[in-house]
């Protein structure tokens, strides 16, 4: 009968050891993965598709994870030591059919077979005030750095919230501009500088990001969103972020997004207000479940036109970022079917509810079936809104 | 019943730059013709032959009235009616 006290060669003459090779051919035809290792080994790398139980607690807990003493197990620790260890309790358990892989994840990754990436040196510094927190932890971090943002606009809302999510370590953030920073827009898009007045603002806030967090890669889109790219550009992104300063941009934003099936956290901002909403299609509420129609021309003033405190547009921004690591992290709650508005004069924030329209003519029941070929087709969002696109550049 | 109707920013010059009007009324309808008495410039703005135009929302304690009993909605004492419109800026 062995014991624990075993020599560990004799324990490993007793053990199934699985070469590299046969290890993936098992692990791809099903086999159940376990990492006996302790939590910052696995945190540092581990093999996809593998369930973490460190070895203090595989015998308390195999047969909640695997009630029938038949199926394949296979164990992997740094080496082989401690797998084999546990593949021998396991055996002694009833377990008929466990086996090791032969030099453990050390061997596999000199093969230079893949692991599941996981945070460098650099990173654990980087982002540790993250890790502490039980609900990001390494795997959140993770998911950040794996997630793809786009922006719609680089302006008032969209500084603030490439500053954070850059700061946060979303891996790819995309930004759609076609405008040229102008001094007017220093009072709040803080991603700017004075000395990049006349720059492209894709090309400065790359600039502002790539110096703030190497981990970030930026790409930039320097042209307007129309009805003939933005099924390409949305294609390749996670989350939406609209920070579009006109109505034909977002009812097509919005349309194209529900198409997709892609969130889109939207915020709004005039005066000393603004608003935020997070539609996710046919989870909840769409933003013309919202706003079916535009106001008439004469009711939507511009940033440009009526003025806005930049310091609300900052508050906005940041709440889109908020509202974006939610969704990529899968941690509390978003604001879908919420609309939050908030009026910076007296400090207040109101909730208002808001609900999926039954008649809403993109996500409604009622809602026409889209041809793939028809995919890229889209109404004349100018002609629906009864006004021209943008106001003059750079006023915005 | 002592209702508060809230105005937006992009309404406001119609109401000589108020955004907290207070007014009597028993439902969302009522407060709203009290409110245009006060400013008549508003009542074309938002209305049509009668009813809301469409791309103004208006929310009764946090909840929309096109999904409950629209301008019949009924309004209890103190409560805050908001009207809020579109708004497209992000620059």
């Amino acid at each position: 009968m062995a014991t624990a006290a075993d020599p560990i060669e004799q324990v490993k003459e007793r053990i199934e050891m699985l070469s590299l090779e046969a290890a993936r051919e098992e692990i791809a035809s099903g086999a159940e993965l376990i990492d006996v290792r302790e939590q910052h080994e696995w945190d540092d790398a581990h093999l996809e598709g593998a369930k973490h139980v460190p070895q203090a607690e595989l015998a308390g807990k195999i047969e909640e994870l695997v009630p029938e003493r038949d199926k394949r197990i296979v164990l992997y620790c740094r080496t082989d030591n401690r797998s084999a260890r546990q593949a021998d309790i396991l055996e002694q358990m009833g377990y008929r059919n466990v086996a090791v892989i032969k030099g453990g994840i050390t061997a596999w990754t000199e093969a230079g077979l893949p692991v599941v990436a996981t945070l460098t040196p650099e990173q654990r510094t980087r982002y540790s005030r993250h890790t502490l927190l039980p609900e990001i932890g390494v795997e959140g971090q993770l998911k950040l750095l794996n997630s793809k943002v786009l922006l719609l606009g680089a302006g008032g809302l969209g500084s603030p919230t490439a500053l954070y999510l850059a700061a946060a370590g979303v891996g790819t953030i995309g930004i759609v501009d076609d405008d040229v920073v102008d001094a007017s827009n220093l009072q709040r898009q803080v991603i700017h500088t004075t000395d990049r007045v006349g720059v492209p603002k894709t090309a400065s806030a790359k600039q502002t990001i790539e110096a703030l967090n190497p981990d970030v890669k930026v790409v930039e889109y320097n042209l307007r969103l129309d009805a003939s790219n933005i099924l390409d550009i949305l294609a390749g992104y996670d989350v939406i972020v609209d920070g579009a300063d006109n109505f034909p941009t977002r009812y097509l934003l919005n349309d194209a997004s529900v198409r997709l099936r892609k969130p889109v956290v939207s915020a709004s901002i005039l005066g000393f207000e603004g608003q935020i909403s997070t539609f996710i299609p046919y989870d909840g509420p769409c933003y013309r479940c919202l706003y079916p129609t535009p106001p008439p021309p004469e009711l939507a003033p511009s940033c440009g036109a009526n003025g806005v405190l930049g310091v609300m547009a900052g508050v906005m921004g940041l709440l889109q970022a908020n509202e974006v690591v939610k969704l990529v992290t899968g941690v509390g709650e978003t604001l879908s079917g919420r609309l939050l508005l908030y009026e910076s004069l007296s400090t207040r924030f109101t909730e208002l509810k808001v609900r999926r329209d039954p008649e809403c003519p993109i996500c409604g029941e009622n809602a026409p079936e889209i041809a793939p070929e028809d995919m890229g087709k889209f109404p004349d969002y100018e002609l629906f809104c009864g006004a021209p696109a943008r106001e003059p550049s750079p006023a915005a | 019943m002592a209702i508060t109707v809230k105005i937006p920013a992009q309404l406001r010059a119609a109401t000589g730059g108020e955004g907290e009007i207070q007014v009597e009324g028993s439902t969302v309808g009522e407060a709203l013709d009290a409110v245009f008495e006060q400013y008549a410039g508003l009542r074309e703005r938002i209305t049509e032959d009668g009813t809301l135009r469409r791309f103004v929302n208006v929310y009764v304690s946090g909840e929309d009235i096109r999904f409950q009993d629209g301008l019949d909605t009924a309004l209890d004492d103190g409560d805050e009616v908001t009207i809020l419109p579109a708004v497209a800026g992000g620059a």
